[in-house]
């Protein structure tokens, strides 16, 4: 990966009360570029964006963002950071008590000084951009899963920022529209000049979209490389991930003691 | 053992209890640092004000009147006794300004509106609303908690007005109307005997001390609940208990300190 990097992530090592999480993980997302992290439920995903974000801190190594050290920022200079950020939780996390149009208009408002006519232009382009020009009235609840999803992606682009994070977009969502969400997250990427992150577990549609890819297993990364690399990988765990294998080595057993010992039969 | 046991249990209880009590400190101060905003964008609260004050309204307006009415009744029975049936106005409004209009206005809106707040930030702190301000850079401090307390600060004297009014109401239209006390010294002899400072605004600093106390104790228990079903559901309840019970004993204290020796 030859470009400048807007992300990097070196030796990072994480424990939630002494229980390692993340064991000397490696990141670069290349300015502009799409990147995902795979892996397991449980496997330290979310706990990477975390640590982007600026929410944990790494108890070795560090985590660069646009050149800085995030958890060497102060309140505010972390706050200045993150509004450079997006973020799309798992689940989109709308504000339910405030319409689509307040939702999108939320940052614009807290951020800005804009007035209230260009705040409105700005957010029926963007709701145009994710194809939900009209929809601004609506509450959440009166959305489907799909379409808060990219409302949820509207908001997280609000203010144009230079790093898009998803967390899980595609879980949950029907077969078009998580078609839909995927193809909106390359586009969004290319068109905003953005870099994006996306953690999935949806292996299909992200060898679609993405430039890169991150395989986590148990807190380290296992694998790594484009598309092409990954399809083609004889990894045995790459393998069994991306072709949904049973037999490999993700055990389907959880490591319970002995079996026959339980069943009284004896080792 | 069982006594080493139940000691360790009772001692991790006590010191949990005063972790809580710690955390809820500084989640009350931190409200009052961020509460800039509250103010800058008045809006904000007074949306929060119409939501928690609209929603008590209702209950609060049939509570005070029959609380009235049953004022009315007692207190002319027990008059009657001592042929003193014409300070009949001055019992009701008495009784209703000084103690049963801040007491039982707080017990309903922390009931009716605490406990819904309660509810509204456990769920957004379950389904990630919280986080996602955080990542928007925005403080869920100032922009959801400050708000809401600023709301039912203001909103709780408000509603404690309505309910003594109707209350005076309701011990009217039972006194005067219904038995037939005489109309003119049922108003003149209460008009006589309330006192704007002593009685009235006593009144209201009590019902602006259980105002603090219920939405802090609502919006901490919501902030703090563990984001699941049953979390959420168990902070409502401890919302409830806890606010009855501080609105009860913080009573006792005020009044202590504000009537005691007249
Ligand atoms: N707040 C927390 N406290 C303790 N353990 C946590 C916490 N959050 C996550 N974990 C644990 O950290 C591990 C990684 O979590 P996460 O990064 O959310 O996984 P995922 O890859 O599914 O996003 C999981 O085993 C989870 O149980
Ligand atoms: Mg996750």
């Amino acid at each position: 990966m030859s470009s400048e990097a807007l992300v990097e992530i070196r030796d990072v090592n994480f424990a939630y009360d002494s229980r390692p999480i993340l064991k000397g993980i490696n990141m670069t997302f290349p300015k502009g570029k799409l990147v995902a992290i795979m892996g397991l439920s449980g496997c330290g995903k979310t706990t990477i964006l975390r640590h982007i974000g600026g929410v944990l801190k790494p108890t070795r190594g560090y985590v660069k963002v646009d050149g800085q050290v995030i958890h060497d920022l102060d309140q505010d200079g972390l706050y200045r950071m993150r509004r450079k950020m997006g973020m799309l939780f798992q689940f989109g996390a709308l504000f339910t008590d405030m319409t689509v149009y307040d939702n999108v208009a939320f940052q614009m408002r807290e951020h800005t000084d804009l007035p209230e006519e260009i705040i409105h232009d700005l957010v029926m382009m963007k709701l145009h951009a994710v194809g939900l020009h009209g929809t601004q009235d609506l509450l959440p609840a009166e959305l489907s899963g799909g379409m808060a999803r990219r409302v949820a992606l509207a908001r997280t682009i609000a203010l144009d920022p230079m790093l898009i994070m998803y967390d899980e977009p595609f879980a949950g969502l029907d077969p078009i529209s998580l078609t839909v969400v995927g193809q909106l997250i390359r586009r969004l990427n290319d068109a905003l000049g953005a870099t994006s992150v996306v953690v999935t577990h949806d292996v299909q549609e992200s060898l679609k979209i993405v430039d890169y890819i991150y395989f986590v297993s148990d807190g380290a990364i296992i694998a790594e490389g484009t598309a092409d690399d990954i399809r083609a990988s004889g990894e045995t765990f790459v393998h069994q991930f991306v072709y949904g294998e049973m037999d490999g080595p993700i055990p389907f057993h959880y490591p319970g003691g002995n079996y026959n010992m339980d069943l009284g039969v004896g080792a | 053992m069982a006594i080493v046991s139940s000691l360790r249990g009772i001692g991790s209880r006590v010191v949990n209890g005063v972790w809580r009590i710690g955390y809820a400190t500084r989640f009350f101060l931190m409200t009052l640092l961020y509460s800039g905003a509250s103010f800058r964008r008045f809006h904000l609260t007074v949306k929060e004000m119409f939501s928690s004050g609209v929603m008590s309204l209702i209950i609060i307006l049939v509570a005070g009147m029959f609380v009235g009415m049953v004022l009315g009744l007692q207190g002319y029975e027990t008059l009657k006794r001592y042929g003193s049936e014409s300070a009949l106005g001055t019992l009701v409004a008495l009784s209703l300004v000084r103690e049963l209009g801040p007491v039982l206005a707080a017990l309903l809106f922390a009931s009716r509106a605490g406990s819904a707040m309660t509810a509204e930030i456990g769920l957004m702190k379950a389904t990630e609303q919280i986080s996602a301000m955080e990542m928007m850079a925005v403080n869920p401090i100032a922009r959801v908690i400050a708000p809401r307390f600023w709301g039912g600060v203001i909103s709780l004297p408000l509603l404690t007005a309505m309910f003594s009014s109707l209350g005076v109401f309701g011990g009217y239209v039972v006194g005067v109307v219904l038995i037939g006390v005489d109309e003119g010294s049922f108003w003149s002899q209460m008009q006589a005997a309330v006192d704007f400072q002593h009685d009235v605004l006593n009144g209201v600093i009590k019902s602006f001390v259980f105002g603090v106390a219920v939405t802090v104790i609502a919006l901490f228990e919501g902030y703090d609940a563990p984001p699941t079903a049953e979390g959420v559901s168990g902070a409502t309840t401890r919302t409830v208990v806890q606010s009855s019970l501080a609105i009860l004993i913080l009573d006792f204290i005020l009044t202590a300190f504000m009537f005691r020796g007249d």
